[in-house]
């Protein structure tokens, strides 16, 4: 008989996020439904030139607008020390540009009024003066000897170069490579893409004359750091900063950055003494805010004929717009791309990274990807299939030769990862029997003798996420642990406060159930809280799947420290020793005289009202996570598309995915997740990009350009999972808010390539439009 | 949304708006759906001081025929879609308005409006270019009939007076036995078309009597494809016909390359989309 919903542990349940139901009844307090006594509103004055000298700005005009409190230019912010300011990897990034303008949507000055269409109509008012420059939007020619230096402004910069960053090994790999009986290369570009959240940015700064206390509503992912990043910007006292991010619209990575509407804000509001708003238009988050991707990648497999993967050689060349402004740990230039020898295990690989500075949009953002592992993940997914082609082999198979093997782990990579669990054939084979590989390939036979286009694609991908072990991991020096409070109250509910911060992925429901599992308190009793600088303890917010890996891991620890002390409680309430009790669900019993028990709310309100002498009285906690490791999930995506011959559309047919993230705590969460990620997946794969002209004109930066799929295009997906607990978690689980992001790209794009495969088609870059998708057809059907 | 400032004024009556638009010219313009309108005005492209909100006029919403078909200047793509009198007699226009963006926009954007607006992506000129449909105007008290293939200029402009207001779009009876339908190649649900194809015909046994291709996005304005239309009146649908229709109309086609696919890869996809819909309406006269 199948278990009762209600008498399953609270660990593995899908119970409705609590959340919810707020959310649908409008119930949700997002940046802009936020209104302070007298608040003035800002509209930000953007470049329509991708590299310009600014030879002179008239605010006069602007400034005579009724209405109008202030206009405020790179010069004015200069005069305070704060016309540039530090970007999450090191770099510097204008605040409002002072000497040049080095991208379209570039800001420039910033109208503040008591009214935001006074502040719009004002900013048409604004005279700038521009001295039109030449614009690289190619970071191939950004880096060629002689190209003009975009960051002249960097004393010891003296070309377009960021960084050069290695991993692995290139004596052995290039052994390999001698070796190697077979070598598969492929050049392929991940385009520019952008997280868009439905929530565009804003922030409303609140600087108190009388008192100085800082604070600053903000749609930010990670306000802990935010704040010290404020502090040390603006020179703020930390302890008069309070960084408050009400409900998120959604982030994926969009919301970890400092923007400069964030700075000029507050930098406003301390000259004007009243709070100031900047809400951020669409255009505005398109268009200047962290983009993601845009590598242009090379990839070299070597192989022995019978399949063996040998090496792995890897070049990417990173276009990071005008500023380096990923937000990623410091010690890794291209973030974890170098996790790309995938789930593969890779006797030699050398992996070489560069970033280039081109006159665009400043990023790039870990778009719903722990630091580049999307990129990583996609090249070497399409270069095992295109291995498999070349090889004569079913796909599917070279993976499972290759495949990291289950005593294998823990697992060293070359590249210097440490997987913690994994069974990559289980998950394929769930995935194969699933999807019902064969009989597709079957009809695939059955179909192109017809001349129709059947296409079935593949990927089994592994993410490396939850940063991160402290030895290893830090944003700008901050090491990226994290950290969870839990409070129980004498009648038994309790508050729980984390560092992370929901933009959307149900916290409130999630750490409520860890909490609920470790000590009985059912999720209910449970009151999530996070993003409130003043009441949370420090942490580095939520992105890269790391909330439940770090957050969630404190939330059980601090969980299990609490019920130590409950023992302790119980053992005097109970009046025996505590070796003589066994803790049950929610409540410590008697060893042989179950009748005898306290529950945890009994405890709770005994810790308040009759605790032991010489025990501090209360029930909580605080604990900081540092993760020994990493968490490596995994999985299978089979996708099936058909392609109309003639028009070069395709249609998706399946989707199966199979998702190994360890332990799931809430499966309905979980899925959810997964079912987000796969449409963004999808919308990679088959139409978004952001794109520039020449001259560096953005063509992407709305809704008409830039293309979100909606209910009607976004095909039906099939979820099953296999569970490999992590073995350092605490409770077995892994990341999973960006496994399908990271995987599923791949897939749709290796069922495009397969439907031509037997033309010669080896490569379509994405997005695979249906016009790229037909000239691959011309161009195979004329060669 | 910000755009800059202006009055609105919502005219009662058809003479009304027509004397406030004699009033302010240029510096008004004509609120129709203002789902066209509104966009441009949100990116401030568009900053008209007046907006004569013409959508309390009475007599301007109705779908009727009298010897030919009148839809009235406040009809809506959506009413069309619902239209059972469309769906039965003119199948092209029941085939393009479900293809036309979402409901949203379907709800409030209107047919006449979307001619106005002659955006070369624009579905319903190419509709009406195949129909050989009439614009009705209004100056005053003067009214004048413009064919819509001389009517639509080029990309955003039509041979409209800032004083005028179109009142109706007029389209000649199809006559009993027709064919029509609408083809649109587009990135995804809603989107504005990379190509579409709009073909009519009106048969006289198995002979196409009368037939118009309206092709949209594939040149400054909607196009007319006359030669093909003319190879096509009085012939069958036979292959070669079929074929040599089809290559035509990639001739009159005159695309350029954008993110949405190359010059070449359009033109095709107008051969490719006149030819599915010719042996359509073979393959019903064959049935
Ligand atoms: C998101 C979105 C997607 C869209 N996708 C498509 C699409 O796929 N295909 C497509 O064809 N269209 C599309 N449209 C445009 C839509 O169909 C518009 O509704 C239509 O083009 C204009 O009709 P309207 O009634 O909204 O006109 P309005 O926006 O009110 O007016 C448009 C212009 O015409 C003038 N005008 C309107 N009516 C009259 C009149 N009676 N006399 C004189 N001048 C007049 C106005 O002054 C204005 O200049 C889309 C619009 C949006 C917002």
């Amino acid at each position: 008989m199948a278990v009762e919903e209600k008498e399953m542990p609270w660990v593995g349940r899908s119970v409705k996020r609590k959340e919810d139901d707020r959310f649908v009844r409008g119930g949700g307090n997002y940046l802009d439904d936020i209104r302070l006594p007298n608040m003035l509103h800002m509209a930000i004055l953007r470049s329509p030139f991708a590299h310009a000298r600014i030879e002179a700005i008239d605010t006069s005009a602007a400034e005579a607008v009724g209405g109008v409190v202030a206009v405020v230019t790179g010069e004015l912010l200069a005069q305070h020390k704060l016309a540039w300011m530090p970007t999450l990897s090191g770099d510097t990034q204008a605040v409002l540009a002072t000497d040049k303008v080095r991208f379209q949507g570039q800001e420039v000055a910033c109208v503040v009024a008591t009214d935001p269409y006074v502040a719009h109509d004002a900013l048409e008012l604004i005279d700038v003066e521009y001295e039109p420059l030449p614009v690289i939007v190619d970071p191939k020619k950004a880096v060629e000897d002689g190209a003009p230096v975009i960051r002249d402004d960097k004393e010891d910069q003296k070309d377009n170069r960021i960084y050069h960053w290695e991993a692995g090994d290139k004596a052995s790999t290039d052994r390999a490579f001698s070796e190697a009986e077979v070598v598969v290369a492929l050049d392929t570009h991940y385009p520019r893409s952008h997280p868009a959240p439905l929530e565009c940015c804003g922030c409303i700064a609140d600087v108190n004359p009388a008192t100085s206390k800082t604070t600053i509503y903000m749609t930010s992912q990670a306000p802990h750091a935010i704040r010290t990043v404020f502090a040390l910007v603006t020179g703020l006292p930390e302890q008069n900063i309070q960084i408050i991010s009400p409900d998120i619209g959604g982030g994926f990575g969009n919301k970890v950055p400092v923007y400069p509407g964030y700075v000029v804000a507050t930098a406003a509001s301390l000259l004007i003494g009243q709070p100031v708003k900047w809400i951020e238009d669409r255009t505005g988050n398109l268009a200047s805010t962290g983009f993601a991707r845009d590598f242009h990648m090379h990839g070299e497999l070597a192989l022995k004929r019978d399949g063996t993967m040998l090496g792995l050689r890897v070049g990417m060349l990173s276009d990071q717009g005008y500023a380096y402004a990923d937000a990623q740990p410091s010690k890794f230039k291209a973030g974890l791309f170098h996790v790309v020898t995938g789930s593969y295990d890779m006797p030699a690989a050398h992996v070489v990274t560069d970033g280039a500075y081109t006159n665009k949009a400043p990023g790039g953002v870990a778009y719903r990807c722990s630091f580049r592992i999307t990129e990583a993940s996609f090249l070497i997914e399409r270069l095992v299939q295109n291995a498999a082609y070349e090889l004569g082999m079913e796909p599917v198979e070279l993976r499972r030769k290759n495949f990291v093997r289950p005593e294998q782990f823990p697992y060293t990579s070359v590249t210097g990862f440490v997987y913690d669990s994994g069974e990559y054939a289980k998950a394929l084979d769930v995935a194969l029997e699933k999807s019902g590989y064969e009989q597709l390939r079957a009809e695939q036979e059955r179909l192109r003798a017809e001349g129709r286009l059947l296409g079935i694609g593949v990927a089994s991908f592994t993410e490396a996420v939850g940063a991160g072990p402290s030895r290893d991991y830090d944003i700008l020096g901050i090491k990226m642990f994290d950290s969870a409070e839990l409070r129980i109250h004498p009648t038994g509910k309790a508050i729980l406060k984390l560092g992370v911060k929901s933009q959307g992925q149900g916290h409130e429901t999630t750490f409520a159930q860890i909490v609920a599992g470790e000590l009985g308190i059912p999720p209910e009793d449970v009151t999530v809280q996070e993003g409130d600088t003043d009441n949370t303890p420090y942490g580095l917010g939520t992105y890269a799947s790391r909330s439940t890996p770090t957050g969630g891991a404190a939330t059980a620890v601090v969980a299990r420290k609490i019920r130590e002390k409950a023992k302790q409680i119980a053992a005097h309430t109970l009046e025996v020793s505590a070796d003589d009790l066994e803790w049950e669900g929610d409540r410590f019993y008697v060893k042989g005289a179950p009748e005898q028990a306290a529950t945890i709310q009994d405890i709770a309100f005994a810790a308040y009202t009759n605790h032991p002498q010489g025990m501090e009285a209360g029930l909580e906690g605080v604990t900081y996570y540092d993760p020994p490791n990493l968490t490596y999930p995994f999985g299978t995506y089979v996708v099936a598309v058909e392609v109309d011959a003639q028009t070069g559309e395709w249609k998706v047919r399946k989707v199966v995915a199979v998702d190994d993230c360890g332990v799931r705590i809430n499966p309905m969460i979980v899925e959810g997740q997964i079912m987000g990620g796969l449409t963004e997946g999808f919308a990679m794969s088959a139409m978004q990009q952001i794109t520039f002209d020449e001259d560096g004109n953005c063509m992407g930066s709305n809704f008409i350009d830039y293309l979100l799929p909606t209910a009607w295009e976004t095909p039906a997906f099939e979820l099953h999972a296999t569970v490999t607990p992590s073995p350092h978690h605490p409770i077995g689980a892994k990341g999973v808010g960006e496994s399908a992001t990271v995987g599923s790209p791949a897939a749709f794009a290796n069922a495009v390539v397969d439907a031509l495969a037997h033309l010669g088609v080896r490569n379509i870059d994405m997005p695979l439009t249906s016009g790229k998708v037909w000239e691959a057809m011309q161009q195979a059907r004329s060669s | 949304m910000f755009p800059r400032s202006f009055d609105y004024l919502a005219p009662e009556s058809l003479d009304d708006a027509l004397s406030m638009l004699a009033e302010h010219g240029e510096d008004a313009k004509v609120l129709a759906g203002g789902q066209s309108l509104i966009p441009l005005m949100k990116l401030r492209f568009a900053a008209p001081d007046y907006i004569i909100d013409i959508n309390r006029i009475t007599g301007l919403g109705s779908v009727h025929e009298n010897g030919s078909l009148s839809v009235g200047a406040l009809v809506r793509t959506h009413d069309i879609e619902r239209s059972e009198l469309i769906r039965r007699r003119y199948p092209a226009m029941a085939a393009a308005a479900p293809l036309i963006s979402d409901p949203l926009v379907r709800n409030l954007g209107t047919v006449v409006g979307s001619l106005c607006h002659a955006d070369p992506q624009g579905d319903w000129a190419s509709v009406m270019l195949a129909m050989n449909a009439d614009i009705v105007c209004r100056n005053g008290a003067a009214e004048r009939r413009i064919p819509v293939s001389e009517f639509v200029q080029g990309p955003f402009t039509t041979t409209l007076d800032p004083t005028e207001i179109a009142t109706e779009v007029d389209i000649p009876d199809p006559g009993a036995d027709t064919f029509g339908t609408y083809m649109k190649l587009e990135r995804k649900v809603g989107d504005f078309a990379s190509v579409g194809v709009a073909v009519h015909l009106s048969f006289d046994g198995r002979k196409v009597e009368r037939a118009g291709i309206g092709l949209t996005a594939v040149g400054p304005a909607n196009i007319k494809a006359t030669e093909a239309e003319q190879l096509l009146a009085g012939a069958e649908l036979d292959g070669g016909t079929i074929a040599r229709a089809a290559d035509l109309c990639a001739e009159a086609a005159d695309p350029h390359s954008d993110l949405r696919g190359s010059a070449d890869y359009k033109r095709a996809m107008v051969r490719v989309f006149v030819s599915r819909a010719l042996n359509a309406a073979a393959a019903g006269k064959a049935a």
